[in-house]
């Protein structure tokens, strides 16, 4: 699978995640996503930026346009190198939370999206990859 | 970074939420918000969401939040103007929102606010008949 265009942004403070939802909705824009889909994939992006912040100490989020035979799809790739999820079927489930949220996080972020992958090791950093397709 | 606004509009508070308000203007609107309800004697809170363009988990716990501090305090708070999009991802995301209220657009959610006070007026009213 090839990546037509990527932008690699970093992610350590409330205004990163503000500049990862204008930039990943800008993306979907132009790549002529509905509006229903431009706010899944911006709300899906704005959990997981904040979880690279508040939770992995910072990171970094990679967007990546695809094209895949016939059709294209906007991939963002969350990064930290904090403490790691030791459960992440737990850290999947609705209602588990830290504190921060509403526990709605990841489970949610990954309802919100066609392809989601998650990789974590706990002392090492958690990786998190969404794509939407059209 | 700009303060949001809270404008008072009759014996209610008006908030607009901006489009890119980032978490930490948001918690500095809960407190500013709290502290207006309890010096303005607000009886009611309109939060217009029409500007925003997404409510992740955090938003939605701030509404939340803001809706349950207001009701502490006397004034109940409705949201409206919610976009389409947004109330269909917030669903999908697993969001309930179930203690907050919500209108259409502000007339609406100004005519639930004048309604839940004057049933309130009137409920006092009948507990002073009763004694």
């Amino acid at each position: 699978m090839n990546a037509l265009k990527s932008e690699t942004l970093p992610l350590c403070t409330d205004q990163d995640v503000l500049r990862i939802r204008q930039t990943v909705r800008t993306w979907m824009i132009e790549q002529t996503f509905n509006m229903i889909e431009q706010t899944m994939m911006v709300t899906a992006s704005s959990e997981l930026a904040r979880n690279v912040v508040v939770h992995g100490g910072g990171g970094s989020a990679r967007l990546e346009l695809l094209a895949d035979s016939g059709r294209q799809g906007v991939r963002v790739t969350f990064e930290d190198k904090g403490p790691g999820i030791a459960d992440i079927e737990q850290a999947l489930a609705d209602g588990y939370t830290t504190g921060v949220g509403l526990g709605m996080g990841l489970g949610g972020a990954k309802r919100l999206v066609n392809d989601f992958e998650i990789g974590s090791e706990v002392g090492k950093g958690t990786r998190v990859t969404i794509t939407k397709w059209k | 970074m700009d303060q949001i606004p809270i404008n008072k509009v009759g014996d209610f508070l008006l908030v607009s939420l901006q489009v890119d308000m980032d978490d930490h203007q948001a918690l500095l609107l809960q407190n500013d918000l709290t502290n207006q309800v309890v010096k303005t004697h607000a009886k009611g809170v309109l939060i217009d969401v029409s500007s925003v363009d997404i409510v992740d988990s955090f938003i939605g716990r701030m509404l939340g939040n803001m809706a349950s501090i207001t009701r502490v305090l006397g004034a109940n708070s409705v949201v409206v103007g919610m976009q389409p999009a947004v109330a269909i991802t917030i669903v999908e995301l697993g969001l309930s929102l179930a203690t907050i209220q919500t209108a259409l657009n502000v007339d609406k959610g100004m005519a639930l606010l004048q309604a839940l006070v004057n049933k309130a007026t009137n409920e006092g009213r009948y507990e002073r008949l009763e004694k």
